[in-house]
């Protein structure tokens, strides 16, 4: 168990990552301060924010954990919080009785009852709406889009009051919702259900985002996000949700504004967040037998960023190359650019390279869908570049 | 002495009483004995019997309507001289005429019962228990503001009252507001939502996709439609192609009332809560008027006659009828009244006054309340940076 104090959840070596699959971490506990005192100050972020370089300190679990795939570990995040906090709720489409669409919510309402569990009608403008209106009297509802597409009906929701009625309030109404969503590019699912909108939300002032990976970043940034006072958009990828890792028998909750370091190296740091994460350590492969060492950092959270380990990795490296499935303009890609060139550019020695998916909506045909999003070999091809 | 029980009631701080008949016969009646008045006109109803046309009140609570009523007709008014002396900016909009739907409101619920609004809200936060010298504040955008400078004219929020603002687009709030009425549920608290939109709003998909929960999870709200026949310039015949508003639920029951009577919108009010703890939704249609134009960017007459306005204001002013009740049932006289009106009026100008003195917000306040919690940092964007002014 971790020492309750330690806040950084710093990972253990990595085994060299198989290609195509999930890094492999030890399993590691971080309680953040106090399971009370996660809701009540935020003190802790400041620190992690701040803090100088410390040694990796490795946490094991006692147990020898258990295997679940991502979407039973979002599931288990839920059940958790919803046992240990009467006023958590969830509200979406097909959430109860179906079980979700993607078997995130399976077995909840059977736990909870149908009002905790709510299988709202088509209606995400107003369901967001009244989750919103829910949160400002005291519940904390976790709100479903069945894709984060369909959110787009209800961004004046999500921009105008979710986001910003704390500040318009004077600090009177806090709004601790999570939304979240599948989301990015499937296999094949059209272009109204394949929307890679993390940019969407980037400007709105006064939300969160966190996009997980893997089902241990998944379970704990699900529940560092029901317990934020904040609202937060946790981003789901469509085609991560079958993904199996071990996780932690105990409980263990992350940092929302951190990011992890997946493979550490001393060439180049790679960004990358969600399912390119996994583009990334293929291309990772490869380039370890060409002879190169990337440095690949999951960003985990996309507003904040976290660069403070960002920064670490670029005063080591020198080098920057984003991967990203976010559109190429205005994505988070654009502002993580022009946050590392603001902060780091000192200590750049090449221009910082970003790869996006296309500017274009995600077309059906399968070759074209697959070039339409970052390809392993791009990732190579582009630390090729860099590295010269 | 029983003025003087007025008077302090009015303002208990004022040193000097003003002249009011020095006669010791007869005050200002402040009895709670019941009396029962009939509505203007009878109720409308949509799939529910409507309530009784006889309202039951007290000398006591009639005058403060009385009160309440004209406390915010002068603070409307203040708001516009001050918008014309260019010290309240942006959007403004002025209540003058509907204030029986505020006051009415108010006197049928508990503080417990949440109320939410469009930007139209500044008479409702005063019903609410809102403090005039805050209200005024806000609209100048001073620290002393109930959102500390930084909502303006259409972001008024009470949270110790359950008042839930305060919203500029044009039905967001309304599915707000069945949100507030899940968590009553959620919470088993026995008390209910009013949910208040325009006719306008009336025509948003959110509002009906809104109901149409409310109705299927029961949920304790009920949806009030302040009628004032204008969406700004565009009138409800023209916008709307069933004006019936409070028949547009469908399967959800709706009464129409008259908003410019104070007392059947308390009875109305009344009987809707007793209704959506029963039954679910409610919808509740008030007709009702507004002096001024949309806001103070719209002079209000490009799309309306004047002799309309006026003739609104001839016959079926809150305030008046108020008025004619007391001095026919020999409640106050005509005298007292009008004391008690400059006295209001005196009231309102302190707490301008008082509001001027108000500095404005510090620069740093441009950073807080962003988040919850700041995490120790007053704000970040997504690189992290705390940016702070520097004002010239």
């Amino acid at each position: 168990m971790a020492a309750a104090s330690s806040l950084h959840a710093t990972a253990a070596p990595v085994a060299a990552a198989a290609a195509g699959s999930r890094s492999v971490s030890a399993a590691r506990s971080v309680r953040v301060a106090g399971s009370g005192a996660a809701r009540a100050g935020g003190r802790m972020v400041a620190r992690a924010a701040t803090k100088a370089d410390s040694p990796a300190s490795a946490a094991s679990s006692k147990s020898d954990g258990h295997e679940v795939l991502l979407f039973e570990a979002l599931r288990e995040a839920l059940i958790e919080e919803m046992k240990v906090d009467p006023t958590v709720c969830v509200f979406g489409e097909d959430v109860g009785h179906y079980g979700g669409s993607y078997k995130v919510t399976k077995g909840l309402a059977d736990m909870f009852g149908d009002l905790r569990v709510l299988d709202t009608p088509i209606a995400e403008n107003s369901f967001t709406g009244m989750g919103v209106g829910a949160a400002m009297k005291g519940l904390r509802p976790v709100i479903e889009g069945m894709n984060m597409g369909f959110l787009l009906l209800a961004y004046n929701q999500i921009s105008n009051n979710c986001g910003m009625l704390h500040y318009t309030s004077g600090g009177q109404f806090k709004i601790p919702v999570v939304i979240r969503g599948p989301g990015g590019v499937g296999r094949q699912l059209g272009a109204e259900h394949s929307q890679r909108l993390e940019s969407y939300f980037q400007s709105i002032p006064g939300l969160q985002m966190v996009a997980c990976s893997t089902p241990y970043n998944a379970k704990g940034l699900m529940k560092a996000a029901i317990r934020s006072e904040n609202p937060v958009v946790l981003f789901e990828h469509v085609l991560l949700y079958n993904l199996k890792e071990k996780i932690p028998d105990e409980e263990y909750v992350l940092c929302l504004e951190e990011a992890e370091m997946v493979r550490p190296g001393e060439h180049v740091t790679i960004l990358t967040y969600s399912r390119m994460r996994y583009h990334v350590m293929q291309a990772a492969k490869t380039l370890v037998n060409k002879g190169y060492d990337p440095e690949v950092i999951d960003i985990r959270s996309l507003k904040p960023f976290d660069l403070h380990t960002i920064g670490n990795s670029i005063k080591k490296t020198h080098r920057v190359l984003i991967v990203e499935e976010c559109m190429r303009t205005g994505g988070i890609g654009a502002s993580l650019r022009s946050a590392i060139i603001d902060n780091f550019w000192d200590y750049l020695d090449a221009p910082i390279m970003c790869l996006s998916s296309q500017d274009v909506p995600t077309p059906y045909a399968a070759p074209l869908e697959d070039a339409t999003v970052v390809q392993p070999a791009q990732i190579v091809a582009a630390v090729e570049q860099i590295c010269q | 002495m029983a003025a003087a029980v007025v008077l302090r009631r009015l303002r208990p701080h004022r040193l000097v009483a003003p002249a009011l008949t020095t006669t010791t016969t007869r005050g200002v009646s402040d009895s709670t004995d019941p009396l029962t008045i009939e509505t203007s006109i009878p109720y409308k109803s949509h799939i529910v019997d409507p309530p009784s046309r006889e309202v039951t009140t007290t000398p006591h609570e009639l005058l403060t309507f009385f009160r309440d009523m004209s406390v915010m007709r002068r603070a409307e008014i203040a708001a516009d001289s001050l918008y014309k002396s260019k010290l309240i900016r942006g959007f403004c909009h002025l209540y003058d005429g509907q204030e029986a739907v505020a006051v009415g409101m108010e006197a049928a619920i508990t503080r417990s019962d949440a109320i939410i609004t469009a930007y139209r809200d500044h008479c409702t936060y005063l019903a609410r228990g809102g403090d005039l010298v805050a209200a005024f504040a806000e609209l100048m955008g001073r620290r002393d503001g109930c959102s500390r400078g930084k909502g303006g004219s259409m972001h008024f929020y009470k949270k110790d009252a359950n008042f839930y603002g305060g919203h500029g687009i044009v039905g967001a709030q309304v599915p707000l507001g069945c949100g507030l009425a899940f968590a009553q549920r959620y919470r088993k608290e026995g008390t209910v939502t009013f949910d208040l939109y325009g006719d306008g709003a009336a025509n948003q998909g959110q509002l009906f996709e809104a109901l149409n929960m409310a109705a299927l999870w029961k949920l304790p709200v009920i949806l009030v439609c302040e009628n004032n026949h204008y969406g700004m310039g565009t009138a409800e015949w023209r916008a709307s192609k069933s004006p019936a508003y409070y028949k547009r639920g469908d399967y959800v029951p709706g009464l129409k009332v008259d908003g410019m009577d104070v007392l059947a919108v308390k009875q109305a009010c009344k009987f809707a809560k007793e209704h959506a703890l029963e039954n679910g939704p409610i919808i509740l249609e008030m007709d009702t008027y507004r002096y001024h134009g949309h806001s103070m960017s719209d002079p209000g007459s490009t799309y309306r006659t004047r002799d309309e306005i006026a003739g609104i204001r001839q016959e079926r002013d809150p305030i008046e009828r108020v008025r004619k009740l007391l001095v026919t049932h020999d409640l106050a006289t005509m005298q007292e009244l009008k004391d008690m009106e400059k006295e209001i009026r005196k009231q309102v100008d302190t707490a301008i006054a008082k509001a001027k003195e108000s500095p404005m917000p510090d620069p740093s306040e441009l950073f807080t309340n962003v988040y919850a919690n700041d995490c120790g940092l007053e704000s970040f964007g997504v690189d992290r940076k705390v940016v702070r002014t520097v004002l010239p």
